[in-house]
């Protein structure tokens, strides 16, 4: 059955799905319950599942996430709304320091399928706080997992994969994108969780993004085609870990090579991706890996942002320099 | 530039409000059953009906556990283990608490509690593992419902209270045990899961064994009430205890206990102690405290008080109190034996439980680990 669904509806339903599939499920975070979130994604669970799974919480970010460690050592599957990017820091000793290391410490005695939802990233104009990309931070700490959906179908079945998943997950969900809409397939096979994907095929570069700037590649893409210059895109889908194996496929063919996000360059995922593509594709490549994403700043006042922000055109001007040396 | 005056006076802040609420015996609101003499007491809230193997018991927990403390702490300053935090003074405490918790409890521990560890029947050489530097406790926390020891100050209160609304979920008649110091008292996330704990009426006991010191911090700087009085604020009860009595501890925690699993809610149970011993053995306390608050409490020792009325009473005569040297003579020879037989942990095993679902990246790593290291003579690069 296909049904035509936001990115926030199609999550909403996936987190119901897996709520009637397994009991154990229980959703926590402030704001989730008689509102149904500041974002509505779990519109209408609470009262369908009642209070004790859909839990209303005490506005302290780091006992959603301390509480959540006491329930999946209980047997439960918590799944923690962080309400903003820039408030999850409250809860970072916790995700750190307990939720990323149970297992290695109990040597796989307490497993940790916590998934911690975030919607993450900058473009609606919002005060401090509210617009930041701190999938960095996570990546880097052993023990986590990162995604970061683009679109209705990743959302979907990407909050159903990562609640069934039994370690710890960083759920990014791309806020300034909760209304694009497209056609869900709820009776499909889902591709894997931690799987990147080819969204856009071409021969000149190589552009990888995740979360929201898959579309402004996707746009830039579809820009640089009227220039006659042929941009593969790939939605990298999953930030920890990184599934590299398609994205050195692409390079050997196109040589060259542009990574895309929103958080700030320096040590950003780009950093990473470009030592492991040199380090992989150094024969094949054309040109440097080059970067595009935000300024070494703060998050800045909103009336900046657009300039903050990397657009088709930043991403456009990287292609340009790839294909200039 | 007007230069800063130079002084070496102490100003207080709050002038007069020095630690009125700490007097060395705790204060009339401490629940005591046992003096500092050894005679037995009677407290009108809490009754303790305990027969004389009972008590025995309790002595020969306390002396056993006192025994390993020693044993660790040589075994330290001989270089075997990278460092140990020391329990001593805090055995009455430890042993209280842990025996008043039924089997199906669940205990949430700091780092140091060796005499909990023991009530639930951890090896103790499951938590030497853990100082030595093999693992980071070597037993399992669910079959002895005793969670591994958690290093971050107080982050263990808030996974204890999550746990006992994992019971509530499943309408369990079980109660939790969050232990905490008094340093951890400060800490936001203790706060927090006394707000969680309330607001759900969530079945966890916060034990706090106030021993008077966070590291060398006393506790005028955490707290300028008696501990006992903050759980007011958050809405349940508050009680001191004379930490040094092991029946008083018992009885306390007993009644806190039944009462979360009743559906009462919790309870906040300030033990009254005093750590006679360094922080841990990298500590040096007499930079911050002077040696007669040591000699002072020496008067208050928890097992000297126990063995009191022990031999007073005729609960136990020379003969028992010999078996128990012998038994604690020869754990500590266990330990020391176990200890240097202690094998290291295979270098691989760092790769092997960072997920429950292994990562291609981590497997890639640890193979090229494997080949780096078997590239050298012999197999293992050491």
């Amino acid at each position: 059955m296909t049904q035509t669904l936001t990115i926030g509806k199609a999550l909403n339903l996936g987190l119901r799905k897996a709520m009637e599939d397994d009991a154990k499920v229980v959703l926590m975070g402030e704001d989730i319950g008689k509102l149904g979130g500041v974002f509505r994604i779990t519109d209408g669970l609470q009262k369908d599942f009642g209070e004790a799974r859909v839990v209303d919480t005490p506005l302290a970010e780091a006992g959603i996430l301390g509480t959540a460690v006491g329930l999946a050592m209980r047997g439960y599957r918590p799944v923690c709304e962080i309400q903003f990017d820039g408030f999850v820091f409250p809860a970072y000793n916790q995700i750190v320091t307990q939720v990323a290391k149970m297992h290695a410490r109990s040597r796989g005695v307490l497993p940790m399928p916590i998934v911690i939802r975030i919607p993450f990233g900058g473009g609606i104009g919002a005060v401090e706080h509210h617009s930041e990309s701190p999938e960095a931070y996570f990546a880097h700490t052993a023990g986590l997992k990162v995604v970061a959906v683009s679109n209705p179908v990743d959302a979907y079945w990407g909050i159903q994969q990562a609640i069934a998943a039994p370690d710890p997950i960083v759920f990014l969900e791309p806020k300034r994108r909760y209304w694009e809409k497209a056609e869900v397939d709820v009776d499909a096979t889902p591709d894997p969780l931690f799987a990147s994907r080819i969204v856009r095929g071409g021969d000149d570069v190589t552009v990888l993004a995740y979360g929201p700037m898959v579309k402004t590649a996707l746009q830039a893409a579809d820009a640089a085609a009227e220039e006659g210059r042929s941009v593969e895109v790939v939605d990298l889908r999953t930030v920890s870990p990184l599934d590299l194996d398609p994205v050195f496929e692409s390079v050997r063919r196109t040589g060259r090579c542009v990574v895309v996000h929103e958080a700030p360059v320096t040590l950003g995922l780009g950093a990473e991706i470009a030592a492991r593509v040199t380090e992989t594709c150094f024969h094949s490549l054309e040109a440097p890996v080059l970067r595009v994403g935000g300024y070494d700043t703060p998050y800045p006042p909103s009336k900046l942002e657009e300039e903050y922000l990397p657009d088709l055109d930043r991403v456009l001007d990287a292609v340009d320099r790839a294909m200039e040396f | 530039m007007t230069a800063l005056p130079q002084t070496t006076e102490v100003v207080d802040p709050v002038p007069g409000a020095a630690a009125p609420h700490l007097p060395p015996d705790g204060g009339r609101d401490l629940v005591q059953l046992l003096t500092p003499e050894g005679d037995r007491v009677e407290h009108p809230d809490y009754s303790l009906d305990i027969d004389e193997e009972q008590l025995r018991g309790l002595y020969r927990d306390m002396a056993l556990v006192r025994r390993w403390d020693v044993e660790a702490t040589a075994l330290q300053r001989q270089g075997e283990l990278g460092i140990w935090a020391s329990l001593l003074g805090q055995e009455a405490a430890q042993i209280g608490a842990g025996r008043a918790m039924a089997a199906d409890d669940m205990a949430f521990p700091t780092y140091r509690e060796h005499g909990v560890a023991w009530a639930r029947g951890v090896d103790p050489l499951h938590v030497i593992s853990l100082f030595r530097g093999v693992d980071n406790g070597g037993w399992d926390p669910l079959a002895t419902r005793f969670n591994l020891y958690t290093v971050v100050i107080g982050a263990q209160c808030l996974h204890g209270t999550g746990y006992a609304m994992g019971v509530q979920r499943d309408g369990a008649e079980q109660a939790v045990l969050a232990f905490l110091g008094d340093g951890a008292t400060s800490q936001g996330e203790v706060n927090e899961a006394m707000i969680w704990a309330a607001s759900f009426s969530a079945p966890v006991v916060f034990f706090c064994q106030n021993n008077q010191y966070a590291i060398s911090v006393p506790l005028e700087r955490q707290s300028r009430v008696p501990l006992y009085q903050r759980a007011a604020g958050f809405g349940f009860p508050g009680v001191r205890v004379d930490g040094n009595d092991v029946l008083a501890v018992l009885a306390v925690t007993r009644a806190a206990l039944a009462a979360a699993r009743e559906g009462q809610g919790p309870t906040f149970i300030e033990a009254f102690t005093y750590r006679m011993g360094a922080h841990t053995t990298s500590d040096d306390p007499s930079r911050y405290r002077l040696a007669s608050e040591l000699e002072e409490w020496k008067l208050r020792d928890p097992i000297a008080r126990l063995k009191a009325h022990l031999s007073r009473s005729g609960a136990a005569d020379a003969a028992f109190f010999d078996s128990v040297e012998a038994e604690a003579d020869e754990l500590a020879a266990r330990i020391r034996s176990g200890t240097l037989e202690m094998p290291d942990p295979a270098p691989t095993s760092m790769f092997d439980s960072v997920y429950a679902e292994q990562t291609p990246q981590l497997a890639q790593q640890r193979a090229d680990f494997v080949a780096y290291q078997a590239s050298f003579e012999g197999g293992e690069h050491r």
